[in-house]
């Protein structure tokens, strides 16, 4: 008698019902049920209550700058990041693995001791401020200070999601495009970069959620002048602060409706290329 | 025609090429034939312009292009590893060429359309224009990088060890097939290989390498028949070398006296003699002839393989039909006779 029941495919870790519900669990508890209890609380408004809210000047001003200066972030992330990733990739030069190192930084660092630095910095009597302050460029206090730590918080991500891409891409490659007739120029924009797109995305995408979500070192630098640099995240700390709980989750939930709905969009994007890339590969 | 003057090229310490001269006239399908480190790619690579040599000249067509950049050259270049554009179709990685030119270098669409598909059908692979590189075969590739690099219409063709990462099967055809194309597209072209029956068998001339230096020029028939150098006769194909005493235009080989070719040892004292092992002639024994005993015996389909034993403990190994074997009646201990066909001696060395 064979032991194992033949129309079954043999997997290495058996259990797929054990696994699945384990995954599920494990998500419910640390994910979909807070979430969900977000939604309750937020369905106690009335349909008035919610436009009042989406009306809110102050609410739509937050949220423009969450996520509009979260989209500049990692747009400037996506190019910034792709050049550190080349620049350690491509070149050898004395202190190499120590700028590698530091790349990571912002993932350990405390964010609110980067809000605090940057502020310090860019601040009118800071160092980088006092240079920049008489060219009529104002950072600290000012929406582009929230910027400025939103980009600091995502480089790491575009880095080490490019790097190792970046590493696997063979000379060879650019030498046949090279030998093909193909200036350097376009050997980057037709060959390198359409290859590194995948992770360049990856990157980018993931570089906007952290900005999206990034509250210590904003708050810090960005002033968080109602309407004008008042980030989302600590507007829904504003709310709670005067006990106007509902208030916080309705914004709380919008929020994370517009951000689902946008990794979404990004991740759709991501299959798109990848499918594009390998259709039908086997 | 494409030549190259003096070309010297280190990689740190290490001498890739040693003042290396060779001329590749038009039309002809050449060879760097060589162990690996001999400098057989670095020479490709400086031939492309993907390397730039220390000393020395690269002339093509008459006109010096040690400078060049390797976009500018017009030579097409195959890769070991075919290094196609995995994010493209086969179709655009064979446009890539026509593609990047500028204004009105570019050929229009209908017409890169048309030479793309001309060159599918060349290359075997007409249905084959909308995969991507990551649902080919190995042969499959390597056939897109050829239709890729002669896209560009290129005064020269340059591959690099092209059949090395396929199984022996296809690289057998793949082989034959850039034979017969090169036959009918009449293309000049340099391929690296350190297969000695690729390179016999595929190119007009062989050009054999060794420790960056160029060993012997030739017709694949010269350089197999008069080996110029004791590598050269090491490398192609098996070889018995025998150390020997050279004395008044003679070579002793343990009790084997045979008269030197003339010209090339000239020599006094211990020697080398090379001698292929169909060119061992296996008699039965007898009086005049040199004696030895079976010690091995081989079969290998239509060929007998037999290591002898010479007096003084010197192995030779010979090869010879079925049918003599028969004729011999050989067997693992039988005495024989024996006598080189053809041999040749090295002094010194």
């Amino acid at each position: 008698m064979p032991k194992n029941n033949p129309a079954k495919p043999w997997r290495v870790i058996p259990g797929f019902g054990l696994t699945l519900g384990l995954t599920l669990g494990w998500l419910s508890v640390l994910v979909l049920i807070p979430l969900t209890s977000l939604f309750v609380m937020a369905s106690g408004l009335s349909l008035d209550q919610w436009l009042a809210i989406l009306a809110d000047t102050r609410v739509q001003a937050a949220f423009r700058l969450s996520f509009g200066g979260a989209l500049v972030a990692a747009l400037i992330n996506a190019a910034a990041g792709l050049l550190v990733a080349w620049v350690l990739v491509r070149y050898d030069f004395p202190g190499r693995r120590l700028i590698d190192a530091m790349v990571d930084l912002p993932f350990a660092l405390p964010t609110a001791v980067a809000g605090i630095a940057l502020a310090a910095l860019y601040a009118p009597q800071g160092w980088i401020g006092q240079l920049i302050e008489p060219l009529g460029i104002k950072v600290a206090f000012t929406p582009l200070g929230a910027i400025v730590a939103m980009v600091f918080v995502g480089l790491p991500f575009v880095v080490r999601t490019v790097q190792p891409v970046l590493e696997d891409i063979d000379s060879e490659v650019e030498e046949a495009a090279a030998s093909l007739g193909a200036g350097r120029w376009q050997t980057f924009t037709r060959v390198i970069l359409p290859t590194l797109a995948p992770a360049l995305l990856t990157g980018f995408a993931l570089a906007f959620a952290r900005a999206v979500g990034e509250y210590g070192s904003v708050i810090f630098i960005a002033g968080n002048f109602p309407g004008l640099s008042e980030i989302v995240p600590l507007l829904i700390v504003v709310r709670l602060e005067q006990y106007d709980y509902v208030g916080a989750t309705a914004i709380a939930a919008i929020m994370l409706v517009a951000s689902f709905v946008l990794l979404l969009a990004i991740n759709g994007l991501q299959r798109w290329n990848r499918d594009r890339l390998s259709r039908g590969a086997a | 025609m494409i030549e190259v003057q003096n070309i010297t090229k280190h990689f740190g310490a290490f001498r890739a090429l040693d003042d290396v001269s060779l001329v590749v006239p038009k039309g002809k399908l050449v060879a760097l034939l060589g162990p690996s480190g001999s400098g057989k790619t670095t020479l490709l690579r400086i031939l492309a312009g993907l390397e730039a040599p220390d000393h020395g000249r690269v002339i093509l067509d008459g006109i010096e292009a040690t400078e060049q950049k390797a976009r500018d050259r017009g030579i097409g270049f195959v890769f070991q590893h075919y290094a196609l554009f995995r994010h493209m179709s086969v179709a655009d990685n064979i446009a890539f060429g026509l593609t990047v030119r500028k204004g009105k270098d570019r050929p229009p669409r209908a017409e890169i359309d048309r030479r793309v598909g001309a060159l599918l059908d060349l290359v075997q692979l007409s249905g084959l224009a909308g995969r991507y590189p990551t649902q080919l075969s190995g042969g499959q590739r390597q056939r897109v990088a050829l239709a890729r690099a002669l896209a560009v219409e290129p005064r020269l063709l340059l591959l690099d060890e092209p059949f090395g990462a396929l199984d022996a099967q296809v690289r057998k055809e793949l082989r034959r097939w850039l034979r017969r194309l090169h036959d009918e597209l009449g293309l000049t072209g340099v391929f690296v290989t350190h297969d000695q029956e690729e390179a016999l068998e595929v190119a007009d001339e062989v050009v054999v390498m060794n420790k960056g230096r160029i060993e012997q020029v030739g017709s694949p028939a010269a350089i197999y028949d008069q080996p110029a150098t004791p590598f050269v006769y090491r490398f192609l194909g098996n070889v018995n070398s025998l150390p020997c005493a050279i004395h008044d235009g003679r070579a002793e080989i343990a009790g084997l006296s045979l008269a030197i070719e003339a010209p090339n040892s000239g020599g006094e004292g211990d020697g080398i003699a090379f001698v292929r092992p169909h060119d061992v002639e296996v008699r039965p024994p007898s009086d005049g002839l040199p004696r030895a005993v079976v010690e091995q015996l081989a079969i290998l389909g239509p060929v007998v393989r037999a290591d002898l034993l010479l007096p003084g403990n010197i192995s030779i190994e010979v090869e010879l039909t079925r049918e003599q074997q028969n004729h011999l009646s050989l067997a693992k201990g039988s005495p024989v006779g024996l006598s080189l066909r053809r041999a040749r001696v090295f002094a010194g060395a």
